[in-house]
């Protein structure tokens, strides 16, 4: 058992060394999200004035979507750098070295969910210094970063899932592009209520809504929905889970 | 050339129809997301499509830089570009055969936009005549920006590097009047950027077309941009190319 974590933790070790010594990669999966926390909160802030907009900020209501959308992208960039070390050879190397081989989804999987903390830090601190209002208790917050980490968990492994099966780089849109989407049909701009048109049903049924919803209410210390966003969560981790453990027999069975 | 340009973007789908779709689906998502906005007071139209329309085809036309810039940096990659320069093909006319797809494109994504436009309940105030205006300023802007890609192609020489321009063009686009008119934007930074971003009277200039019909000052400012970019972007890519001619 001991080994298999041992192996997990080179390989998250490995991947955190190689994004923060490679600033062409981890810069920008750090200014994606402060630029569109930038062009939401900042150029969108008079759609708060709107009749029947009833949360109490904008830029807290904007935040909580940019730091799940922060947070899944970090899972998908950790799915990018699977495919390129599958691509390079590397990923065949560590097939070699780790069994069980579950070891290497997990070993990206505790990367990416620790590079959050930089990405954390520096999204909320910018929401703040941008003048965000924190309603929330430490509870709460801690129920919203949760969240996140769970979107963070569930793309990565959605992402992984991709690169196992192809283990080329050129996936990389097959990993980023259904993310953004499934993200982008949430109520993004406004709350739930006031979404018109084929988008409004279509949130509904978006399980980021729940996520998105859930995290709103706990950013403004009115906590509704939370179970059903856990529930959300972690079935959307099971369910991706399988998807990421059948693509690395994929991969196992390619050589 | 030109033949060359229109038959490679028919034959490379992929390429083109993210290019054709990412701004519909931007539109669908703002246009469902952000119709409360109609009600700000202040807000000139009461259809957020008619609003959000103009924006899809500057954004169409910015992603066709990267189309522009791409295919000649895969015609330098390969070596294709150094056979030309060895043919007495004029440099002026290797650009103009470079950027016809791309206008062929801008035209074909303009129909398909007005279509979606009259199709979800958009207006268009300024008629058929508006329309027409409308496919000239397109062209013009997807010229401007076409030279851009092809600056950059024409530099670097790499696919790659074209690509990663990516994320300044999103900016721009972002950083403008793209979602609520330049009056209501409630944050003065904010604001201030979209005022001094050539990209938000190129889309005011559409919008006004739209929801105006007529007005003199946003077409006057929206075709004089797009005049100036596409004769900067042009002669900086002759010079460009007259550099790289002589490397070659």
């Amino acid at each position: 058992m001991s080994a298999y974590f041992s192996s997990a933790l080179g390989i998250t070790w490995r991947y955190l060394h190689n994004l923060y010594t490679r600033p062409a990669m981890f810069i920008p999966s750090l200014l994606f999200p402060l630029f569109f926390l930038a062009a939401f909160a900042g150029g969108l802030s008079a759609v708060g004035d709107a009749p029947n907009f009833d949360y109490y900020d904008f830029t807290a209501f904007q935040f909580c979507f940019i730091l799940l959308q922060a947070s899944a992208l970090a899972g998908v960039f950790a799915g990018f750098s699977i495919a390129a070390d599958f691509e390079q050879g590397m990923g065949r190397r560590m097939m070699l070295a780790t069994r069980p081989r579950s070891a290497i989804v997990l070993g990206y999987g505790i990367g990416a969910a620790a590079r959050l903390g930089v990405t954390w830090t520096v999204v909320t601190g910018v929401a703040l210094l941008g003048g965000m209002k924190v309603s929330g208790g430490g509870l709460d917050l801690a129920g919203m970063y949760s969240l996140a980490l769970l979107s963070n968990v569930a793309a990565l492994l959605f992402s992984a899932g991709i690169a196992l099966r192809f283990r080329s780089l050129q996936a990389g849109p097959l990993m980023q592009m259904p993310v953004f989407i499934i993200l982008f049909l949430a109520p993004v701009y406004v709350p739930q209520a006031l979404l018109t048109g084929w988008i409004e049903p279509v949130a509904s049924a978006n399980p980021v809504t729940a996520l998105l919803d859930a995290a709103r209410s706990l950013m403004a210390g009115e906590p509704t929905g939370i179970l059903a966003a856990y529930a959300v969560a972690f079935g959307m981790i099971a369910v991706l889970g399988i998807w990421a453990i059948t693509g690395l027999r994929r991969a196992e069975t390619a050589g | 050339m030109a033949g060359r340009s229109v038959v490679r973007l028919v034959r490379q789908p992929a390429a083109v129809v993210p290019s054709v779709i990412f701004p519909l689906f931007l539109l669908a998502v703002n246009t469902g997301g952000l119709n409360s906005a109609t009600q700000i007071p202040g807000f000139p139209t009461d259809s957020y499509i008619t609003f959000a329309l103009g924006f899809t085809f500057i954004q169409a036309a910015i992603f066709s830089t990267m189309n522009a810039g791409q295919a000649l940096a895969q015609d330098i990659e390969n070596g294709f570009f150094s056979r030309l320069m060895l043919t007495p093909m004029r440099p002026s006319a290797l650009m103009a055969g470079q950027l016809a797809g791309l206008v062929m494109l801008g035209q074909m994504q303009a129909l398909l936009y007005i279509a979606v436009g009259y199709a979800t309940g958009a207006q268009f105030e300024a008629g058929f005549a508006g329309i027409v205006v409308l496919a000239v300023l397109v062209s013009i802007i997807s010229v401007g920006f076409g030279g851009i890609g092809l600056i950059m192609a024409l530099r670097t020489g790499s696919g790659e590097a074209v690509q990663g321009m990516f994320p300044l063009m999103f900016v721009l686009l972002f950083f403008s009047s793209m979602a609520l008119p330049r009056d209501l934007i409630e944050q003065d930074w904010f604001r201030f950027l979209a005022t001094i971003n050539p990209v938000s009277y190129l889309i005011e200039a559409i919008r006004s077309l739209m929801i105006v019909g007529w007005d003199p000052e946003a077409l006057a400012l929206g075709f004089g941009i797009a005049i100036i970019l596409a004769v900067a972007t042009i002669a900086s890519a002759a010079y460009t190319l007259r550099g790289r001619m002589l490397k070659s």
